[in-house]
């Protein structure tokens, strides 16, 4: 009932067993460190996935330039996961019993790392996830760790900083619009959204949600306008954050503040596509040149990713995912230096209890692999002309709100005065 | 050979092959058998309907995720055991393939294409909109701990279970194949109108075929969380279920049950190899490259060559 | 929410104006699927080629994608021309057109859309007109040109059709093709050529319909997937191989998502849209205007 290439695998399998027992020890230094992964590299995340690659890629390189880790040099195992969980199970499989990869490491995006969780749990690996949205509170494994800085309460931290922002207006707002598309991650943002409604006690006054693909924005917009609400909550995936902006401005939103989680000004394309339109839109961001002193090592890796960006055709800013690629690498690669070798539970350990210095700045773990605190950096968009991407690379066109350690400056509310 | 005997065979060997080989000590060809078994009960589930009748089902994917979405609903309210799953998910499907069947078929077939289409749309959106099973935001279903019959790890199991439900599906197709309602359907697909005429119920005919077809497209799926842990609607929805259950019997020969198994174990082996060879967007053109060819110079699949072959030899 | 009457004028404005890009994008299958019946499943996809091509052209030298768009629009027609030629010789002249042309063109689709990937890369892509950010007010009415632009142009290009198969010789040979091809045959026209050309102008619509698409929004490689049904729809809807049928089935559908989207909630729009075709297809097969 097999296809050829599944027999002739297996076929390979024991001869691979037995050489793998035989080596051991010094024999071991010398051979290469595999880790391998899926890597959306087709399919509706190919953009983001493309990037993350180019990021690890350059981690790669940089590594063995030094002479690899434990004097052994790393090598990369990765398969297209096609942007499709169903594909991830057998990526897994193939590369722990197959290519006998040293460590796993994830893909981009939940969609991708929990279909992985069950064969990472069962072998017992550390396992370093890139973006993934609180996968871990269903499956409490003490061995995964996510990357992206959204804190340990993900839903709740992405949006603090843009409520701490409203509830900084004075006077204070009492109601609130909660809009986002139907996937995964709105989802979890606008549940998030609705705590923090709930806590700061703001009424909403509309929430609903609307399908990724929808092609005119504008009925959203005026219904939500309709509703007369002080605060816009977004929450979107990259062509309907398009959309939206583009609405709220043919609508003419009149709102105090708008925006916070919409996916896609962090990339080039949006930012050069809506240009001014953006001006006054309050959004996260993870990294921007405004802060760009903070991160001393950040400029050096941009310029190497900036230039194969533009080969590959991939986001040529690379703010947002690679350099939190390249971190998420670099935890693994000082905690394999550290506990000098590749027992998974040290490592898993080491991980939970040290901070680690990255190219992102210091980071630390919670108990469910989540960053320790949360660092999504709320900004607002101003003085933004024309659709020239260069104006983005230099510091100026964003403040930075929150958190403080990185502030820069103050939200300049209602949102609608800043179209003029 | 009579139904029974070919039913009995073809259990006992997916038994057999299921409990051997257990002996391979490598989790990837589970995970990667799986895969493909399940690429051959959407195939030969798709056939039963689009092969013989000639009714081109386009929302395989929709009842595959009605099957998935029943195991969710069952684990989200009683904690159900697969088992519960996989009967109520094929029932469930069969309904609504029943529901679908009797709106549309009294239409020409490309119409019911499109209301199969429409039908998947509008059961997205329901599943999209029910937090109940997760919504958008996706539902998980974590696997047991505690696993039958002594298997060391779950996706052995499913793996199993998987190929049983194949087995499953090739006896029910060649049943209806081989019966009176076989050949009632095989006349519908020439000229549905010659065949009304001299008092076949076609209408009667073609529902039942389609439910069917189906139920057993939501059988398929009703594993499938359990095999991801993780299921969101965008996924499970997948163009590609929908694409490969009609590629799969056109490359493999629509004539016969033989037909959907082949071209499933084949095209779906390929993309196994391709996946974890030529990584890269490769991988569709593949596919779509495959279906082009085929269609164009081998109109009626494999199959259709080794009956030209066997043709030629008996002369 | 109370209902105002600018939520109300709006909503329609909005519908007609979506209806209108979608006409646009309809008018082919309308013609391919309708009239010829061929199951041109891969009509999406070239609506996306459209964009890009568009896009291409606006990137490097700035021109208006729409006028790009008409500019090129002979290629696909013989894009069109060549493909229906491939069509015919494997398929329709076999008499096995139905099913595995369906195959053959889904396979077109994959092809295309991973062309698309190799060549451009998976980003999103979109162009800068100079009435891409300008929105027109009358009083509480909004006309936001990147919609109306489309709009106008579609609009345009429905009627031509129309015109060109009702006035002309070979746009009556073209209906007359979706019903009798033996009379066509006697009256010493060759079905085939016929067709051939219908195609051609289906494709050409398509490579129109693209430039829309990308000035109203950013569009992929994969996108065109999302398109199938609503093509399908739209034309089924309205009534099959009838342009005027396909028009009202593209208003149909485009009010009925504005309509859902203001007072209902956007998430259903779909399941409305689908859900009134479900029902034609259940209780009025043939369509609105149908036959």
């Amino acid at each position: 009932m097999l296809g050829n290439s599944v027999l002739s695998t297996l076929r390979r399998v024991p001869g691979a067993l037995f050489i793998g027992l035989a080596l051991t020890g010094a024999a071991l230094a010398q051979q290469p460190l595999k880790i391998g992964f899926g890597m959306s590299l087709t399919g509706p995340l190919a953009g983001n996935g493309k990037a993350a690659l180019i990021a690890m890629e350059i981690w790669r390189d940089d590594v063995n330039a030094k002479g690899g880790i434990l004097g052994r040099k790393v090598e990369f195992v990765y398969y297209d996961d096609q942007t499709s969980p169903a594909t991830v199970p057998s990526i897994y499989t193939k590369l722990l019993d197959v290519d006998k990869v040293d460590l796993v490491v994830s893909g981009y995006g939940t969609n991708v790392i929990a279909p992985a969780m069950p064969i990472v749990m069962q072998r017992n690996l550390t396992f370093m996830t890139l973006f993934g949205l609180n996968v871990n509170s269903k499956f409490n494994y003490d061995r995964y760790f996510q990357i992206m800085p959204a804190g340990p309460n993900p839903a709740v931290g992405w949006s603090q900083g843009f409520f701490d922002a409203a509830m900084s207006m004075n006077p204070k707002p009492k109601t609130v619009a909660l809009v986002g598309a139907d996937a995964e991650y709105p989802a979890m943002a606008l549940e998030g959204a609705r705590e923090h409604a709930k806590k700061t006690g703001l009424k909403i006054v509309y929430d609903k949600t609307y399908p990724p693909n929808t092609v005119d924005y504008s009925p959203i917009v005026r219904a939500i306008q309709a509703a007369n609400p002080e605060v816009v909550f977004v929450a979107s995936y990259p062509p309907d954050s398009a959309g939206m902006v583009r609405a709220a401005n043919e609508v003419g939103l009149k709102t105090r503040i708008f925006g916070g989680g919409l996916v896609g000004p962090q990339f080039a394309a949006l930012k050069t596509q809506l240009g001014p339109l953006l001006n006054g839109v309050v959004n996260y961001e993870f990294y921007v040149p405004d802060v760009g002193s903070r991160f001393p090592f950040l400029e050096q890796f941009l310029a190497k990713y900036q230039a194969r960006a533009v080969v590959e055709k991939v986001d040529p800013l690379g703010f947002y995912l690679p350099p939190y690629a390249y971190a998420m690498m670099q935890v693994l690669e000082q905690a394999i230096t550290a506990t000098k070798g590749l027992d998974q539970a040290k490592l898993a350990e080491y991980i939970h209890t040290n901070t680690f210095d990255t190219y992102v700045g210091k980071v630390g773990f919670a108990k469910n692999g989540e960053w320790a605190a949360p660092r999504v950096m709320m900004t607002q968009y101003h003085g933004i002309t024309g659709n020239d991407v260069e104006q983005f690379k230099k510091p100026g066109r964003l403040t930075v709100l929150s958190p403080k350690e990185y502030r820069t400056g103050d939200l300049k509310a209602p949102y609608h005065e800043n179209k003029k | 050979m009579s139904n029974k005997i070919f039913a009995a065979v073809t259990i006992a060997v997916a038994l057999v092959l299921a409990a051997v080989t257990q002996l391979i000590p490598n989790e990837y060809f589970f995970s990667a058998a799986y895969t493909v078994l399940l690429f051959v009960i959407l195939a030969t589930a798709w056939n039963i309907l689009g092969g013989y009748t000639g009714y081109v089902n386009f929302g395989s994917a929709a009842f595959f995720a009605i099957g998935a979405y029943t195991t969710v609903f069952l684990y989200n309210a009683f904690k159900a055991p697969l088992a519960v799953g996989i009967v109520a998910g094929t029932l469930v499907a069969g309904l609504a393939g029943l529901g679908l069947g009797y709106l549309t078929l009294r239409l020409r077939g490309v119409f019911f294409a499109i209301a199969s289409l429409a039908l998947a749309v509008v059961l997205y959106i329901f599943v999209v909109n029910w937090d109940y099973v997760g919504g958008a935001r996706g539902a998980y279903v974590i696997q047991p701990r505690e696993i039958p019959f002594g298997l060391p790890r779950y996706i052995h199991l499913i793996y199993a279970v998987q190929l049983v439900m194949a087995a499953f599906a090739l006896v029910v197709a060649r049943a209806i194949e081989k019966s009176t309602l076989g050949r009632g359907l095989a006349a519908i697909r020439d000229d549905e109108l010659a065949a009304e005429c001299s008092g076949v119920p076609t209408l009667k005919l073609k529902i039942f075929s389609t439910m069917a077809s189906c139920a057993l497209m939501g059988m398929a799926g009703t594993t499938f969380p359990y095999y991801l842990s993780y299921i969101e609607p965008s996924s499970a929805f997948s163009l590609s279920y929908a694409v490969n259950s009609i590629a799969m019997p056109l490359i493999g020969g629509m004539m016969s049950w033989m037909g959907p198994l082949i071209g499933a174990v084949l095209l779906g082996s390929v993309q196994q190899l391709v996946q974890v060879t030529v990584s890269s967007a490769w991988n569709l053109l593949i596919v779509g490259v495959l279906l082009v060819l085929f269609v164009t110079l081998a109109p009626n699949g494999i199959m259709g060559w080794v009956d030209a072959w066997r043709r030629r030899k008996g002369r | 929410m109370e209902v105002s009457w600018a939520l109300l004028a709006n909503a329609v404005i909005a519908g007609l104006l979506l209806g209108g890009f979608y006409a646009a994008m309809s008018v082919g299958i309308s013609i391919s699927f309708g009239m010829l019946d061929v199951v041109n499943i891969a009509h999406p996809a070239f609506i996306i080629l459209g964009s890009y091509i568009a896009y291409i052209v606006n990137d490097r030298f700035g021109f208006d994608p729409i006028v790009v768009s008409l500019v090129v629009s002979p290629l696909f027609f013989l894009l069109g021309a060549a493909l229906y030629r491939v069509y015919y010789y494997c398929f329709e002249r076999r008499g096995q057109e139905s099913l595995r042309g369906l195959a053959f063109f889904f396979g077109i689709l994959f092809i295309t859309e991973v062309a698309l990937v190799l060549v451009f890369g998976v980003d999103y892509r979109m162009v800068s007109t100079r009435y891409g950010d300008v929105t027109w007010r009358a009083g509480e009415v909004d006309f936001p040109m990147r919609l109306v632009v489309p709009f106008l142009v579609s609009m345009v290009m429905v009627i031509g059709v129309q015109l060109f198969l009702t006035r002309t010789f070979f746009g009556r040979a073209v209906l007359a093709v979706a019903q009798d091809q033996l009379a066509l045959r006697l009256m010493g026209v060759n079905p085939v050529r016929v067709k051939e050309l219908a195609f051609a102008l289906s494709i050409a619509t398509a490579g129109v319909a693209g430039s829309f698409l990308i000035v109203i929004q950013p569009v992929q490689p994969a996108i065109g997937r999302e398109f199938i049904g609503l093509v399908f729809a739209v034309c089924v809807l309205g009534g099959m191989g009838s342009i005027l049928g396909t028009l009202i089935g593209a208003f149909v559908l485009g009010l009925a998502e504005s309509f859902t989207s203001t007072f209902f909630g956007p998430s259903w729009a779909p399941a409305v849209s689908f859900g009134l075709l479900l029902a034609t297809l259940a209780f009025r097969p043939s369509g609105i205007l149908g036959r």
